[in-house]
């Protein structure tokens, strides 16, 4: 007799984070996707030498966004009980890495601007 | 509808990891038909879960009804909190809201208590003497505590100095609760614990705060000097008899005593020694650290309204209602939401939860000249904390069957980091959304 629905899902997540603060976070999350985009639009390529840096990031996100959840559920490692367990944990340590190296590539392609040899440049 | 929120938040929802990698769950969502138009007047008795998040639904739902809540306590208290507060994990201050903030606008907040309720003339009248004439009852005032059916027991004895915790009492007691506890830990000596014998909010609470103290204990590492005594009021640990067996199971490996048909009865905080009543009579124990939790009714009001059963739970005075449809027996303009209703299971926000829609059908149905359809199976939850940082999401239902919410995925009786996530960070946002008739 139950059934999902988006708009309960995002009441929830507005209850949890506060409303202006959960929306912040994603409006955070949407920018830096969108810079990421831009960048790789703008530059043409990836670039492998900030692509390598954004992947040496990710065990620090990993590892941070891990022990940030541990710390805010009074929880450590030995907590962690059957499959699902790993699973999450395994689910928070990606986006944890996967959203550093965003950020990292985004900051320094932002930072350094266009290696590449002048062109027309995107605006997506 | 104490420590029970549970995760009824968690039906036939998913696991959604929040930027924080929070665990959480989906909820049933409200209705999104059209507003049905009506000029009814409906007294809601209680603010508490059930009457906030009612009187949210019904004001989102209805246009032109006159909807009356009556509750004369301006604090709104968030009580599946108290065992964490209890446990010296949160604060008082993590369970207090205000009443006000969650009663929607278009709803009339009348801050009295009922005095008198007549369900033959349709009425209530308040202690201020303000008398309500109603086309629609529901009765949401919660449970009372019966704090003097304990002898020798006073709320002013809760704290480290006496070694009493009352943690169901309020979250400044749950506090002063996990103060005694604190001490009780580092010290050491005999803990007692237990539950009353009439039914009870949430049901697991006693347990969660027995293993919670086990947990503490051996994490400050003197669990050897504690002796750790669960008093249970009848042959068992809990009435679902898998879950029964399960807690029965973690209470041996980790050396929690079980005491069966002990009845808490008296304390002597002077002497330090509390009596309980058992089928061979009266035994007293020495303790240095006490968790009390009195028998629990109906309030008197409702009692004296004639709503209650007339042969069951007698001394206890649970509403008559239907246990799935929730419409009163005798007076089919009543219903009743959460732990007042007379029903086999459930005195938990999870079942106040589900019992919402299913008071909303039937009421709606009724102004639209239909019959309402949907039926509540009894359906509740108890994230039953074993440790910090582990519980076991339990999900049953009338009939003791176990309804997971995540069958294959959160296996019920095994203990869980995820299921502890979801108490400690998921189950609040969901209660507050509840509240908003959002969830």
């Amino acid at each position: 007799m139950e059934e999902f629905s988006l708009s309960t899902f995002l009441a929830v997540f507005e209850e949890m984070f506060g409303t202006v603060l959960f929306w912040a976070l994603v409006a955070i999350a949407i920018l830096f996707t969108l810079a990421w985009i831009y960048v790789l639009f703008r530059d043409r390529a990836l670039s492998f030498r900030k692509y390598l840096v954004a992947q040496l990031s990710m065990p620090f996100g990993a590892v941070a966004a891990v022990a940030f959840v541990l710390w805010i559920t009074s929880s450590r490692l030995g907590d962690i009980g059957g499959p699902i367990d790993w699973l999450v944990l395994l689910g928070v340590a990606a986006v944890g890495a996967v959203g550093l190296s965003i950020v990292v590539y985004v900051v320094q392609s932002l930072g350094r601007g266009s290696r590449l040899p002048s062109g027309p440049r995107s605006s997506a | 509808m104490t420590d029970s929120f549970d995760l009824s938040a968690t039906r036939r929802g998913f696991l959604g990891l929040a930027a924080a990698g929070a665990a959480f769950s989906a909820l049933p969502a409200p209705a999104s038909a059209q507003r049905v138009r009506t000029s009814a007047r409906i007294v809601i008795l209680g603010a508490g879960a059930g009457g906030a998040g009612m009187a949210n639904r019904l004001a989102t739902r209805l246009e032109g009804a006159q909807i009356t809540v009556v509750d004369g306590r301006p604090q709104h208290w968030y009580q599946p909190g108290f065992t964490l507060i209890a446990a010296g994990l949160k604060p008082a201050s993590y369970s207090i809201s205000g009443t006000g903030d969650w009663l929607p606008r278009g709803v009339t907040w009348l801050q009295d208590y009922a005095a008198e309720i007549d369900p033959e003339a349709n009425r209530v009248t308040t202690l201020g003497g303000e008398r309500l004439d109603y086309d629609y009852l529901i009765v949401a005032t919660g449970l009372t505590l019966d704090w003097e059916a304990i002898e020798g027991f006073s709320l002013d004895l809760v704290g480290a100095e006496h070694g009493i915790s009352a943690h169901y009492a309020s979250p400044e007691y749950a506090e002063r609760s996990w103060q005694a506890l604190d001490r009780f830990t580092d010290q050491g000596g005999v803990g007692l614990f237990g539950r009353p014998s009439t039914e009870m909010k949430c049901a697991g609470a006693p347990l969660k705060i027995t293993m919670l103290a086990e947990d503490i204990a051996s994490r400050k590492g003197n669990r050897a000097n504690a002796q750790i005594i669960y008093n249970a009021h009848n042959p068992t640990l809990f009435g679902v008899p898998i879950v029964d067996h399960r807690v029965r199971q973690i209470f041996r490996e980790r050396a929690i005593e079980m005491r069966f048909e002990h009845v808490l009865t008296a304390i002597d905080p002077g002497r330090k020694v509390a009596t309980y009543a058992t089928p061979a009579g009266d035994v007293e124990t020495s303790y240095d650290f006490i968790n009390v939790i009195p028998p629990q009714r109906a309030p008197q009001v409702v009692r004296e309204s004639g709503l209650s059963w007339a042969d069951r739970w007698t001394d206890q005075g649970w509403i008559e209602v239907d246990m799935a449809t929730l419409r009163h027996a005798r007076y089919a303009n009543v219903f009743g939401i959460g732990d007042i209703n007379g029903v086999p299971k459930g005195k938990t926000a999870a079942s106040a939860k589900f019992h919402m829609p299913v008071i909303e059908d039937h009421l709606l149905a009724e102004l639209q000249g239909r019959e309402g359809t949907r039926r509540f199976n009894g359906y509740t939850s108890c994230p039953m904390i074993t440790r910090i940082g582990r519980a076991m999401l339990i999900e049953f239902d009338y009939y003791d069957n176990l309804v997971p919410s995540f069958p294959g995925i959160v296996a019920p009786l095994e203990e869980l980091w995820i299921a502890w996530l979801m108490k400690e960070i998921a189950l609040k946002p969901t209660y507050n959304a509840m509240l908003r008739g959002l969830a």
